[in-house]
C-alpha cells in the first residue's frame, strides 16, 4: 500500500466515527468538527516530525475546501495550490483533489488538475468508510502522489521554483 | 475595478462566444446557405418505405413482428449522464431511433483528445460537450426534443438539481423519466446517481468501460430488486491479464473508439428492448475483448446494502412480491440465476503485502465465470483498530479558526 514513513504517519491519524455526508443536516456538522480534529493532529504530527506538507480549510458548509500543499525538493521549496468538492456521496467515495496549475502537465492527471491516484487507493478507502477522513486523502492520496510526481516534472523542466524563475 | 480573477472569467465567455459563432458560421456553410440538409419535424412516425422516410426502417421491426408498437418510443423520455465516448454514441443511437425526449448532463469540454472517439468533432473543441451534441443530434433528429445540462452532478448543489431532473424531465413536464443511463467515467459519478436513483427508486442502467480499455459491462438496475451499484464492491470483467504485466506508469486511463462502440451499442440494445418490451431484458452483460466473451449473469438486491434507501426500497419490493398473485413468482426466479460454479481463485487486489490482503479481504460475492469485483471489502469489525477521534468541547467554527492559525 504504502512506504514504512506512510504508514506510520496514517496510524497516527485518529479514526472518524460519524458516518455522515453533506446531505445529512447535523450529522454533517458533527462529521466536520470530526474531520477538522483529525486534520489538526494531523498537521501536529507533521509539524514535529518536520514534515509539515499542507494546509487546508473549507467554506463554513464544509463543502468546498481549498488550500497549500508543498514539496520540498533539493532543498528548494515548490507550492501548489490545490483545492476539491465534497461529493454527495461522501464518505462512501474520496473526493477528487486538484491542482489545477499542473492541469495538462503530466499525463498522471484528468481533466481540471484532478490527481490520478493509485490502483489501491480506491480498495484501501473503500474497506475504511467512515473511519476514514480528509486527513487520511491527504497522508494516502495527494502526500504520495506529489512525491513521485514533483521530482518527475522538475527533471522534465515542466515546473519552475517560483523565486529562481523570478530572479532570472 | 476588475480584478485579475474577474478578468480572466470574462476573457473566457468571450472565447466561449467566439467558438460559438465560429461553429454557426460553420454550420451554415455546411448547409450551403440554406435549410436544405435539415429536415421538417415530421408529427407522426410513418411505416411508409420511401427514401424521404427516416422511420421507414424502424417501422419494419413491427412488420418483421420483432416489436409490437414501434411509435411508443416517441413517448419516452431518456436522460444520459456523461456525454463522453459511451454518452455521445448512446445518445446519437436514441436519436435516430426517434426516442422521444433526451436529457443530457455533463460538464466537460470537447478536446482534441477525445478524438480517438466516435461523435464529436476537431472543429467542436472548446464547446461543452452537452451543447455541441445538442447541436449535433438536433440536425440528425429534430423530432426529438432536448435538455442539457452542463453540470457536475456530484456537487450539493447540482445533485438537488439532476434530482429534480430525473423526477420531473418526463416528455410530459413533472412526471419523472423513464430510463437514466449512466455513462460517466468515474466512481464518485456512479454513486451519485446509484444514490438519486435508490431516493427516487427510479430505474437506470449503468454501463462502464474498463481503464485498460479492453473490457466494459452493462448492467440494469431496478432498486429494491436487482443489486445497485452499492450493493456490492465494483462488478469488472475479468480480462485474464496478468496484473504484472500490465503497465500504468504515465497513463490514467487508455480508450477505444472499439470498446466503446460495443458498449454504447449493448446499452442501448438493452434499453429499446426493456423500454419496447421485445426480446430478454439483461441484468449484467459484461464484454471481454481479449478473449471475445460476453458474461452474463444477474444479481439481487443485497440486504446489508450501506445505501438505506436501497434497504427501503427492497422493503417496498418484498411488500409488493408478497401483494402479487403466485403467477409472478417466475419473475423472481428469473432474479435468481446467479448460481453457478465459481471455480476463479483469481484475485484483483494486487500490489498490497500479504497481511494486508489478509485483514483487508472479504466475502467475494457467487459470480460466474468471467465477472469479479474490483476488490473485496471485509465483514465490519466493531471496535476497529486505531485511536479514534476524542470528543471535544470546541465549537466547529472554533476547529476551523484553529485550523486556519496553523
Amino acid at each position: 500500500m504504502a512506504d514504512e514513513a506512510t504508514r506510520k504517519a496514517v496510524s497516527e491519524i485518529p479514526l472518524l466515527k460519524t458516518n455522515s455526508g453533506p446531505r445529512d443536516k447535523e450529522l454533517w456538522v458533527q462529521r466536520l468538527r470530526e474531520e477538522y480534529l483529525a486534520l489538526i493532529k494531523y498537521v501536529e504530527n507533521n509539524k514535529s516530525a518536520d514534515n509539515d506538507w499542507f494546509r487546508l480549510e473549507s467554506n463554513k458548509e464544509g463543502t468546498r475546501w481549498f488550500g497549500k500543499c508543498w514539496y520540498i525538493h533539493d532543498l528548494l521549496k515548490y507550492e501548489f495550490d490545490m483545492e476539491f468538492d465534497i461529493p454527495v456521496t461522501y464518505p462512501a467515495t474520496a473526493p477528487e483533489v486538484a491542482i489545477p496549475e499542473l492541469d495538462g502537465k503530466t499525463a498522471k492527471m484528468y481533466r481540471g488538475g484532478k490527481i490520478c491516484l493509485t490502483d489501491h487507493f480506491k480498495p484501501l478507502w473503500a474497506r475504511n468508510v467512515p473511519k476514514f477522513g480528509l486527513a487520511h486523502l491527504m497522508a494516502l492520496g495527494l502526500g504520495p502522489w506529489l512525491a513521485v510526481e514533483i521530482p518527475d516534472l522538475i527533471a522534465k523542466g515542466l515546473i519552475q521554483h517560483k523565486e529562481q524563475q523570478n530572479n532570472s | 475595478m476588475a480584478t485579475v480573477e474577474e478578468l480572466k472569467l470574462r476573457v473566457r465567455e468571450l472565447e466561449n462566444e467566439l467558438i460559438k459563432c465560429k461553429q454557426k458560421r460553420c454550420a451554415e456553410k455546411d448547409a450551403g446557405g440554406s435549410q436544405k440538409h435539415y429536415r421538417q419535424r415530421i408529427e407522426k412516425m410513418s411505416a411508409e418505405v420511401v427514401d424521404s422516410n427516416p422511420y421507414s426502417r424502424l417501422m419494419a421491426l413491427k412488420r418483421m413482428g420483432i416489436v409490437e408498437d414501434y411509435e411508443r418510443i416517441r413517448s419516452f423520455s431518456v436522460a444520459v449522464v456523461g456525454v463522453g465516448g459511451v454518452g455521445s454514441v448512446t445518445a446519437e443511437m436514441l436519436t435516430r431511433c426517434g426516442i422521444g425526449k433526451l436529457i443530457l448532463f455533463d460538464y466537460d469540454k470537447v478536446e482534441l483528445a477525445n478524438m480517438n472517439r466516435l461523435f464529436f468533432q476537431p472543429h467542436q473543441a472548446g464547446l461543452s460537450k452537452v451543447e455541441a451534441a445538442e447541436h449535433t443530434l438536433r440536425s440528425i433528429n429534430p423530432d426529438v426534443s432536448f435538455e442539457t445540462h452542463n453540470y457536475n452532478i456530484t456537487t450539493m448543489d447540482n445533485f438537488t438539481h439532476f434530482m429534480d431532473r430525473i423526477s420531473h424531465g418526463g416528455l410530459q413536464e413533472g412526471k419523472p423519466v423513464d430510463l437514466v443511463l449512466s455513462c460517466v467515467d468515474n466512481f464518485e459519478a456512479r454513486m451519485a446517481i446509484n444514490t438519486a436513483c435508490n431516493e427516487l427508486g427510479q430505474i437506470w442502467m449503468e454501463s462502464g468501460v474498463s481503464e485498460n480499455a479492453v473490457s466494459g459491462h452493462i448492467q440494469l438496475i431496478i432498486p429494491g430488486e436487482t443489486a445497485c451499484f452499492a450493493c456490492a464492491p465494483p462488478l469488472v470483467v475479468a480480462a485474464n491479464i496478468d496484473e504484472k504485466t500490465l503497465k500504468r506508469d504515465g497513463v490514467c486511463a487508455a480508450s477505444l473508439p472499439t470498446t466503446m462502440g460495443v458498449v454504447a451499442g449493448i446499452l442501448v440494445q438493452n434499453v429499446l428492448k426493456y423500454l419496447l418490451g421485445f426480446g430478454s431484458v439483461s441484468h449484467y452483460l459484461g464484454y471481454n475483448a481479449m478473449q471475445d466473451f460476453f458474461p452474463t449473469m444477474s444479481m439481487k438486491a443485497n440486504p446489508q446494502c450501506d445505501d438505506h434507501y436501497c434497504r427501503k426500497q427492497q422493503e417496498e419490493y418484498k411488500r409488493k412480491e408478497a401483494e402479487r398473485p403466485k403467477q409472478e413468482v417466475v419473475v423472481v426466479e428469473e432474479a435468481q440465476v446467479v448460481h453457478e460454479d465459481n471455480e476463479w481463485g483469481i484475485e484483483l487486489v494486487s500490489e498490497v503485502t500479504e497481511e494486508e490482503l489478509q485483514a483487508a479481504s472479504g466475502p467475494k460475492p457467487d459470480l460466474p465465470e468471467g465477472i469479479t469485483v474490483a476488490y473485496t471489502i471485509p465483514e465490519k469489525v466493531n471496535a476497529p483498530a486505531g485511536e479514534m477521534v476524542e470528543e471535544t468541547e470546541q465549537s466547529l467554527e472554533e476547529l476551523m479558526s484553529q485550523m486556519k492559525r496553523m
